[in-house]
């Protein structure tokens, strides 16, 4: 598949760079993540509980830093009817572009995720699993946010609508990469969230492309 | 691949409003054809719908390959070339990455490629970002892809607008070229080409010729 | 019934006769259900507060009702470009919105005497919050599209997505509850489902939905009307 290739490496390079890039998403992660504790009073006991559970907020926000950029600037210039004419289908091109927004900001997160866990007060035994669960969470974010971001090209005020769109989607990813780190936190079973996590950010990863090649010749129509 | 692309019958809406009725046309191998008519004629319109963004309010557009009729998705994915208004280069990039990735995510060989960075006086560019480009000049780096990938059918959107005397009668002569090895052009404009086409005009007054004879050949 | 309705027509001469009946319906099953829940007898658990049920409990089935009208208009428009299913999707989105909202609303005041709280994450309620954040993203979305089309199909797209997540979405809380052994207020089986506490609930979910109908019908009419009016006034402009 040249052409997919040809694209991926693109849309890898204009990942890095859009909306700031991981730089961005990550300074976003530390400042979310700086005001918790100076909201609650900083008692230790309370961040440690909080710690996992707001990481994931900060990460699913973060994720939503770059969102609106995926299509929108294909679109504006023109680019997108390119790519539409392509080699590759447009479910492809999707896949492309979420793939590299996945790479670019979701795995800098991921990276950052324990981290911040952490620094809130987490143990760190649960650092590996937190780790894990970005990962595998932030293709599902990348996805859910590509459907947002497609269905949303043309629309006045970009930003707030897709996250107004796609927070709701985002849920189970927070309950389920969530409830797997608690569940260790509480030496219950960690497994059925991972599993659960990772079986719908496969579903979106397998579904979405649909429905954002749809909502991109929407647009273009 | 495309040897022929038949218009029936077809009529666009564009939102509420009725664009056109009833036209039909069909352009050959070898043939070009000026598009002409007033601003809102539609235009811009039929070239997105020959290229398959557009579906037709009425009437089909079929393509016709050497072999017999050709899969539409797959007559536009590899046999068509679209160069609009806009030319879908990144600001921020360099030219030369922008321009080679136009040329190979349309299937460009090595070959073609050196001979559009020949043909069209695109290496002094290179070096410089998109942003940096006056419009002639990313004109002249998106129009590239056009000779560095061979398909046949170009669907052009007021093209040579923004490129000086000299680039416009290079690429006529390009144009001309094309033709001559059986590939065929649908260009809007309110100029005239470089080259000898038909006319079709969409209603309204026309820029050219008011000649509404189709499927002359002037070749 | 659905292909002879699709002509407009058709559906607005259908309409004239219909929505008013059921309207007068929906109203005298509205007052069978609240003199039956007025005398049914209290709850030894919930008291007098038990009443809010049979307001609450209907208006939240009947707003996953509304968002499967909303869902299958919208997949009609997508499918077969039929301007009357773009209307219907249009017109069900602000009912169900309100509709669902009106659950969130009486659910909280029902549970605020037992659960001393305002709102407690208990999964039904999370779900039903959800939902309505659905009917908002989607009438936002169609609000920020300037073609009409473009909007109908990219809200489209939006309500199958929707109603493809919203099991899993409900899933996730069932099982993030089961997690925290959180209290299941509204346990599948219900408080207390006994004959006369059913009569009413059944009744009020009978009028919810005919009331639904009846609007959403007046609704349809509404779009239909308002769509000829553009279509004229963009005619008279050229």
């Amino acid at each position: 598949m040249n052409g997919f290739g040809v694209l991926l490496k693109r849309e890898l390079a204009m990942a890095w760079n859009r909306g700031g890039g991981p730089a961005v998403a990550l300074a976003f992660n530390v400042c979310a993540v700086t005001l918790l504790p100076l909201a609650s009073g900083g008692s230790l006991d309370k961040l440690k509980l909080l710690a996992p559970g707001f990481s994931w907020v900060a990460l699913a926000l973060a994720s939503l830093l770059s969102l609106e950029r995926l299509f929108e600037r294909d679109y504006e210039d023109g680019a997108l009817d390119l790519l539409a004419l392509g080699p590759a289908p447009l479910e492809l091109v999707a896949v492309a572009k979420c793939l590299a927004q996945w790479v670019c900001t979701g795995i800098p997160l991921a990276v950052f995720a324990p981290i911040a866990a952490t620094a809130l007060g987490a143990d760190l035994a649960l650092a590996p699993l937190t780790f894990l669960c970005a990962l595998i969470g932030g293709i599902g974010f990348a996805f859910v946010g590509g459907v947002g971001a497609a269905v949303s090209l043309g629309a006045r005020a970009g930003g707030v609508l897709i996250a107004v769109i796609v927070l709701p989607l985002f849920t189970p990813l927070a309950i389920f990469g969530g409830g797997a780190i608690a569940s260790l936190a509480m030496g219950l079973d960690w497994r059925p969230g991972l599993l659960f996590l990772s079986a719908y950010s496969l579903l979106f990863l397998a579904l979405g492309p649909f429905a954002m090649a749809m909502a991109c010749r929407n647009a273009l129509s | 691949m495309i040897r022929e692309v038949r218009v029936e019958n077809l009529a666009l809406m564009r939102g509420d409003r009725l664009l056109f009725q009833g036209l039909d046309f069909s352009l050959n191998a070898g043939q070009a054809i000026s598009l002409v008519g007033r601003n809102g004629a539609g235009k811009t319109s039929l070239l997105r719908a020959i290229a398959g963004f557009l579906r037709p309010w009425e009437g089909a557009i079929a393509f016709e390959g050497e072999t017999g009729p050709l899969e539409p998705e797959d007559a536009r994915s590899r046999g068509l070339h679209m160069a609009g208004h806009q030319d879908g280069l990144k600001a921020s990039r360099s030219a030369e990455t922008e321009f080679l990735f136009q040329a190979r995510w349309t299937g460009a060989s090595e070959a073609g490629i050196a001979k559009a960075r020949e043909a069209l006086d695109l290496d002094v560019l290179f070096d410089l970002e998109v942003r940096k480009l006056s419009a002639g000049q990313r004109r002249r780096l998106s129009l590239g892809r056009l000779l560095a990938s061979q398909r046949p059918l170009w669907l052009l959107d007021e093209p040579l607008a923004p490129l000086d005397v000299d680039h416009r009668r290079a690429f006529g002569a390009l144009m001309a070229e094309h033709l001559a090895n059986g590939g065929m052009i649908l260009a809007a404009v309110h100029d005239p080409l470089p080259i000898d086409t038909d006319t079709l005009d969409l209603g309204g007054l026309g820029g050219l010729d008011q000649d509404q004879d189709l499927g002359e050949d002037r070749a | 019934m659905i292909t002879v309705l699709a002509n407009p027509q058709r559906f607005l001469a259908f309409s004239r006769v219909a929505a008013p009946i059921l309207g007068a319906l929906a109203a005298i099953l509205a007052a069978a259900a609240l003199w039956t829940g007025w005398s049914a007898p209290d709850d030894y658990q919930q008291g007098a507060t038990v009443r809010l049920m049979f307001i609450h409990v209907p208006a939240a089935i009947t707003g996953m009702l509304i968002y499967g009208c909303l869902a299958g208009s919208a997949f009609f428009g997508l499918v077969f470009r039929h301007l009357l299913a773009d209307a219907a999707a249009r017109a069900a989105a602000p009912l169900g919105a309100a509709v669902t909202l009106l659950g969130l609303i009486t659910g909280s005041f029902w549970g605020r005497p037992m659960w001393g709280a305002w709102w407690v994450w208990d999964a039904r309620l999370t779900s039903y919050l959800i939902l309505f954040l659905f009917f908002v993203g989607y009438m936002a979305l169609q609000a920020s599209i300037d073609d009409e089309t473009k909007a109908d199909r990219a809200s489209g797209i939006l309500a199958m997505v929707g109603v493809i997540m919203l099991p899993i979405v409900h899933y996730s809380v069932l099982w993030w509850n089961s997690l925290h052994q959180g209290e299941t207020i509204f346990a599948p089986g219900g408080p207390k489902a006994s004959a006369v506490y059913l009569t009413p609930l059944f009744l009020m979910w009978a009028a919810y939905s005919l009331g639904f109908g009846a609007l959403w019908m007046v609704r349809i009419r509404g779009e239909i009307w308002r769509r000829r009016a553009q279509a004229l006034a963009v005619q008279g402009a050229r």
